[in-house]
Formats: C-alpha cells, sequence, structure tokens
C-alpha cells in the first residue's frame, strides 16, 4: 500500500457517509426530483468505495465497473426525468404523496 | 354393387339433415322440400337395390355387413361403426325408408303453411338417419346410439311447436319415460359386453348358447333388462304413458315416429336378440304377458277417447302388445310381419286423420266431425282401408298379421292368451269403427265457421295415402298363411331365425291346417261382429252409448280417466321424486355444496382484506421498508 496517500478506511467513511446521506434523502423527502438527487448520492457513494478498493487492491475490476454504473446511472436518469416530466404535465405536481393511484 | 352402396343408405338423410339444419332457413321452401324429401327417395332407392342383391344370394349368405371405422378402442372393448344388412334388417330398412319417403312428401302439403319448415326436416331426416342406424347396426352399441338418437328426435319432434307448454311437457315426458328404459337397454348391454366380452352382434348371439345356459338366471337378467329397453321405447306396460301424450307432434310426425318406425325398434330388438329370450323361458313369457296386456289395457282406454289421435295412439299401443304377444310365444317372424302391416296402415291411419285435421283447421275432437265422407272422398276410401285392416277383415293385411299371431299364440302359448289376444281384436275392430263412423258418418257435428273452410287435401297428402291404402290392402300376401302355402316372408327371414329353431319351445297344439281355418273364421268373425256393434252404436242408435254409459258409471269413468294411471304415476312416482328433489335441492346443493364453496370464497377475501393493509401506496413507505429488510441482513450477516 502506498505509505503517502490516504488510507482506505478514509475513503471507506465518506462513502458511508455519503450512501446515509442519500438513504435519509430518499426516504424523508417528498419532492421526486431531490428523491432523484439522493439515488445518485448514494450510487456514487458505492462508486467511490469501488474506486477506493480497486486502489487498495491494484486492480482494474473495481474501476471498470464504475464506467458501467456510471453509464446505467445516465441512461437511469433519462428515463427517470422523462418519467418525472410526464407525471408533472399530468398532475401538475413532483410529489410522490401525490401519486399512489396503485394503491390496494 | 349395390351392397357396396349399404353405408350410403343412412347417410343421405344424415347429409340432408345437416343442410336444412345449418341453412337455418335461409333456403327456399322448394329447395327445403327437395333436400328433405330427396334424401330419404336416394335412401329408398339404393335400399331397393341393396335388397334386390340380398334376394339374390343364396339364403344361408344373406347376412351382409361393411365397417367404416373404429369407433371405440379402449383395453378390450372395440366397437366399430359397422352396418350389417340380413332379411332381418332389410325388412326393417324397406320399411324405414319407404314409409318414410311417403310420410316426407305428405309433409310437403301438411307443413306447408308452417314457419319453421326446414328445421321439421332437418329433424325429419335425422330421425331417419337415426332410426336406419338402429335397423343396421352391426353391433349393440351402435344400435344403441340409433336407440338414443330416435330418442332424441323423438323429442324434438314432439316439442316441434314448443311454444305450446303443453307439446313441451310432452315431450319432457317421453324423454324422461324412455330414459327410464334407456336405463335397462344399457345396463343390459354392460351385461353382455361383461358375459361375452363384446358386443358384436354376430358374436354375442353365436357364443350365446354355450355361455348362457338354458334359463339360468345370468339369460334371464340380461333379456329382461333389455326387455325394459324394449317397453320404454314400444310403449310397453308400464312405461307406455308417453306415447298418447306424444300426439302433440304434428301428425306426419306421430304417423312416422310414434306409429309406424320408431316405436316397432323394441319389437326389432327383442326379434334381433330373439336367442337371449329363448334361452329365458321366463323372460319370453314376461314379453308375452306385458304383450297381451298392454293389447287388452290400451284397448279398453281406445274405446272412450274422443280425441282422433289418441284413439290411433291407444290402438298403436295396443298393436305393438300383440307384436310382443308374437315375441313372446316364440313366432319373432309373426311379430315382424305385423310389423310391417302395421306399419302400413297405422301410418295410412294416421296420415288419413292428418288430412281431416288438416280439413278442419285442426279440430281434432271427434264429436265436432261427423258425415266428412261427402266432402273428404279420398280421405275416405283410404280411411276406410285402413281402418278394415287394423281390425282384421280379411283381405287386407291387418287380417293376415293379425291371425298368425292369434294361430302361433294358440299353437305355442295355449288358450288363455288366445283368448285375451281375441277378445282384444274384438276391442280393436270396435274402436277403430266407433272412429270411422265418428268422422265419417252421422250427422255433421262440425262447427259452422269450420265448414266454410272444409277442403280435400291436397295431391301431396292424397297421392301417399292412396299408396299407403294400397300396402295396406295387398300387404298381407306377402305371408298367405299355411293353408295356401306361401309364407314368403317367413321363408325370407329364415335365415336370420335360423340358429335358434332348436330352442323354440314345442308347439302345444298339432299345426293343422284345419285348426287355423278355424281360427281365422273365428278372429273374422269376431272383427265383424266388433264392427257391427260400432254400427250398431254409432250409426243406427247414436243415443245407446250415452244411455250405455250411464249404466256402466263406474267402469266407464274408470276408463275414459285412463285408469287414472297418469295420476298415480304422478302422486306416487313423480311427486315423492320432486318433494326429494327440493329438499336435497335446499338441505344439501344450497347449504352444504354452496356452503363449502362460498365459504371457502368468504376466507380467502377475509385473509386478502387483512394482507390489504400492508399495501399503503407511499413508495417511501416500501423503500423504508426495503432499507430496513437491507440493514436487518446485513446487521445478522455481521454481527453472527
Amino acid at each position: 500500500m502506498d505509505p503517502n496517500g490516504v488510507p482506505t478506511e478514509y475513503y471507506q467513511l465518506v462513502a458511508a457517509l455519503l450512501f446515509t446521506i442519500g438513504i435519509v434523502g430518499v426516504l424523508v423527502r417528498r419532492n421526486a426530483l431531490i428523491i432523484f438527487m439522493s439515488i445518485e448520492l448514494m450510487l456514487n457513494a458505492v462508486n467511490l468505495s469501488f474506486v477506493a478498493f480497486s486502489r487498495q487492491y491494484g486492480q482494474m475490476d473495481g474501476q471498470i465497473f464504475v464506467f458501467f454504473v456510471m453509464a446505467v446511472a445516465a441512461a437511469e436518469v433519462v428515463v427517470g426525468l422523462a418519467i418525472l416530466v410526464a407525471i408533472f404535465r399530468n398532475r401538475e405536481t413532483a410529489s410522490v404523496d401525490d401519486v399512489h393511484l396503485l394503491k390496494g | 354393387m349395390g351392397l357396396t352402396l349399404l353405408w350410403l343408405v343412412p347417410l343421405f338423410p344424415l347429409l340432408g339433415a345437416i343442410l336444412n339444419g345449418v341453412s337455418a332457413g335461409k333456403l327456399p321452401r322448394k329447395a327445403v322440400s327437395a333436400i328433405g324429401v330427396g334424401s330419404v327417395g336416394l335412401s329408398f332407392a339404393i335400399a331397393i337395390a341393396c335388397f334386390s342383391e340380398l334376394l339374390a344370394l343364396p339364403p344361408e349368405a344373406r347376412r351382409v355387413t361393411q365397417g367404416l371405422f373404429t369407433w371405440v378402442q379402449s383395453g378390450d372393448f372395440h366397437a366399430e361403426v359397422r352396418y350389417a344388412l340380413d332379411p332381418l334388417g332389410a325388412v326393417m330398412m324397406l320399411v324405414v325408408t319407404g314409409v318414410g319417403f311417403l310420410i316426407h312428401v305428405y309433409s310437403t302439403g301438411y307443413m306447408g303453411h308452417e314457419q319453421a319448415y326446414g328445421r321439421y326436416f332437418s329433424y325429419l331426416n335425422l330421425f331417419t338417419f337415426s332410426m336406419l342406424t338402429l335397423v343396421l347396426a352391426d353391433n349393440f352399441l351402435l344400435m344403441f346410439l340409433g336407440w338414443e338418437a330416435v330418442g332424441l328426435c323423438s323429442y324434438l319432434l314432439i316439442g316441434f311447436w314448443y311454444q305450446r307448454p303443453a307439446a313441451a311437457e310432452a315431450g319432457k315426458k317421453a324423454f324422461i319415460v324412455n330414459r327410464i328404459g334407456d336405463w335397462g337397454f344399457l345396463l343390459g348391454i354392460f351385461l353382455i359386453f361383461v358375459t361375452f366380452g363384446t358386443v358384436d352382434f354376430a358374436t354375442v348371439f353365436a357364443q350365446a348358447p354355450q355361455r348362457l345356459a338354458m334359463g339360468s338366471a345370468l339369460a334371464t337378467t340380461i333379456a329382461l333388462l333389455l326387455f325394459l329397453g324394449a317397453t320404454g321405447k314400444s310403449a310397453q306396460l308400464p312405461l307406455y304413458v308417453w306415447l298418447p301424450d306424444a300426439m302433440e307432434g304434428p301428425t306426419p310426425v306421430s304417423a312416422l315416429i310414434h306409429a309406424a318406425t320408431m316405436v316397432t325398434a323394441g319389437v326389432y330388438m327383442v326379434a334381433r336378440c330373439h336367442i337371449l329370450y329363448l334361452l329365458s323361458p321366463v323372460a319370453l313369457q314376461t314379453v308375452a304377458i306385458v304383450g297381451v296386456l298392454t293389447a287388452l289395457f290400451a284397448a279398453t282406454i281406445g274405446l272412450v277417447q274422443n280425441d282422433i289421435k289418441r284413439v290411433l295412439a291407444y290402438s298403436t299401443i295396443s298393436q305393438l302388445g300383440y307384436m310382443f304377444l308374437g315375441c313372446g310365444v316364440g313366432a319373432f317372424a309373426s311379430g315382424i310381419f305385423h310389423l310391417m302391416t302395421h306399419a302400413f296402415f297405422k301410418a295410412l291411419l294416421f296420415l288419413g286423420a292428418g288430412s281431416v285435421i288438416h280439413a278442419l283447421s285442426g279440430e281434432q275432437n271427434l264429436w265436432r266431425m261427423g258425415g266428412l265422407r261427402r266432402h273428404l272422398r279420398r280421405t275416405h276410401i283410404t280411411f276406410l282401408i285402413g281402418t278394415l285392416a287394423i281390425a282384421g277383415v280379411f283381405p287386407l293385411a291387418g287380417f293376415f298379421s293379425k291371425d298368425e299371431i292369434l294361430y302361433q299364440t294358440w299353437l305355442r302359448g295355449g288358450p288363455l292368451l288366445w283368448c285375451a289376444g281375441v277378445v282384444g281384436a274384438f276391442l280393436t275392430a270396435f274402436y277403430m269403427f266407433r272412429l270411422y263412423f265418428l268422422t265419417f258418418h252421422g250427422p255433421s257435428r262440425v262447427p259452422e265457421g269450420a265448414k266454410q273452410h272444409l277442403h280435400e287435401s291436397p295431391n301431396s297428402m292424397t297421392i301417399p295415402l292412396m299408396l299407403l291404402a294400397v300396402l295396406s290392402a295387398i300387404g298381407g300376401f306377402v305371408q298367405v298363411p299355411l293353408l295356401a302355402g306361401g309364407q314368403r316372408l317367413d321363408r325370407f327371414l329364415e335365415p336370420v331365425f335360423a340358429d335358434a329353431a332348436d330352442l323354440t319351445p314345442a308347439a302345444h297344439a298339432a299345426n293343422a291346417a284345419g285348426a287355423e281355418a278355424g281360427l281365422m273364421a273365428i278372429s273374422l268373425a269376431v272383427a265383424l261382429v266388433g264392427i257391427f256393434v260400432a254400427y250398431k252404436f254409432y250409426v243406427a242408435d247414436p243415443d245407446l252409448p250415452r244411455r250405455l254409459a250411464e249404466q256402466m258409471r263406474g267402469a266407464y269413468r274408470l276408463v275414459f280417466n285412463k285408469y287414472w294411471v297418469d295420476e298415480m304415476v304422478d302422486s306416487w312416482v313423480v311427486q315423492p321424486l320432486y318433494r326429494g328433489s327440493v329438499r336435497l335441492w335446499e338441505r344439501f346443493d344450497a347449504a352444504v355444496i354452496d356452503g363449502a364453496v362460498n365459504g371457502v370464497g368468504r376466507q380467502i377475501e377475509r385473509g386478502a382484506g387483512l394482507l390489504r393493509l400492508a399495501q399503503v401506496g407511499y413508495v417511501q413507505v416500501y423503500a423504508l421498508i426495503l432499507t430496513l429488510g437491507a440493514v436487518v441482513v446485513i446487521g445478522y450477516l455481521a454481527l453472527r
């Protein structure tokens, strides 16, 4: 391990912090756009963790995986935002509490 | 080449039924008539070709079969759709197609004003197909198919005017009563399969003398179960009750199905299975006794009925009783002979009655007829020939056939059965001439309204009447009795019954020409007395019947109300069954079965209602549950 670098544990701590902020954001916020951003935060927390481990073990697998995650996340954002826009046009709201038509 | 075309005989009517059935009234009437009548006509032509081919064969070889395809193959059970032609089947085939053809022609006139013309001919053709399948079948299963199918057609045609409640009820009654007989027939077939391992006629009848001991319980059971089927189809005691009600159907149907062909299926079946009956003296005796009792019983009811068709219906039941009497004393050929002549003259009488009803715009009550001989000349003459034939007047067909049955009864059944038969013959002559005199003679009692429309029927109706009158007049000569040494029908049928010659019960009396001549004279005298008494009652002294009815009030009411048999059946059988069914419906079906099904449904609904509470509809609640679940799983993995 590189003696001059930041230890992996620090990266993990930051990643865990980001992930928790993301979860809390998803659970407590009502605005769908904010929830979306929180999900991105969770994804990036995981990415950070991947990259940190990749650096620790000197293998490229984790970094390559991150590229995949980013690509998929980009696609997901496109679809998700499209749905959001459609809902907003229809119901003039972005609050998830107002969208519960499938409730049994 | 005629015999290879045998399968076409039933096929044409089937095609006719399908064509007229699927066209659903879209075809013009002319086309419907052409299909309906033409199919049976073609079938009749082929039947004649087959018959002449059969005659060309030597007598021992006169049994030809033609397999079409395997119908059922299951384990040991094998049944084919296979038609067979032998002398017995040939007689039946010719009667069904020949008389059937004439009645189809007649129907074009009689049913001419009918809305559902195509439906009528479709049913009638389907009936012809079914009846031909019944008489030409080569195994019990195919015969049963025809047996059930004629029952179905009978139901459809009795209820042809289904808008009339009486017709719909009569159709149901016929079907249900027949089902009781069919149940016996089916059990008999099962027992035959269990005993012989096959249902093929040839095998069963060839093996019967070895497998069934003479007079054994098994032979008796099989024969009696089959006979139960015959009593249902052929309207014998105690299952005769459906036939008088069957007169609700159109008159040509009554002529074809409920007089000439279908109701004789039971007689045909008993003759076909004659070996089984000969192996069981008890069953044979039962057939004879049921036959003679029915002949007497129905004849007494026929004496006082006022509906022209009902008199004929009771007369049919009575004549069928004679056929069974003939079979029951072991003279199967005589039974079949009477079946044939009866088909001629009873079809004639029914069609004649139809012509009268047609002329009177639907009137069926004898007391609103009278004096019709001046208006309906052709109908009158042909009807008179039919009446003389059924009464047994020399030299018409009914004389020879009824006399032969009585003679055979004297020979083999003993004087008691013979006496009963002669009494029946007297009653027959009386009630038939009562019918004839009330309809065609005496003062006219026709209501004024109907008198205006009084007209002779069209040619399409009177020509079949005349042809049938010719057949009724000369049909008996195929079987001129021992005296003249004829008996061509007997000799023709001989190969069919030859295998049982040594089983036939011995004659009680010697087969002497002198005795036969004496008995013939007696039965002729009895018939003439019957006619004379009817003349006395209904022409010479029209007030006499009323006075007599007053004097013998009890007996008259008993007979007039048909011995209250319908009422007894209703209160002892139908009502208890009905009440029991209602009880089962309310207590078992509604409470137990519906309760179980609905209960399961209700419990599932209740459980689902509880689970439903978990579905709050807020995405974030689900996300929270997801997260908590993940925390629990990870916590478990981390801390264990």
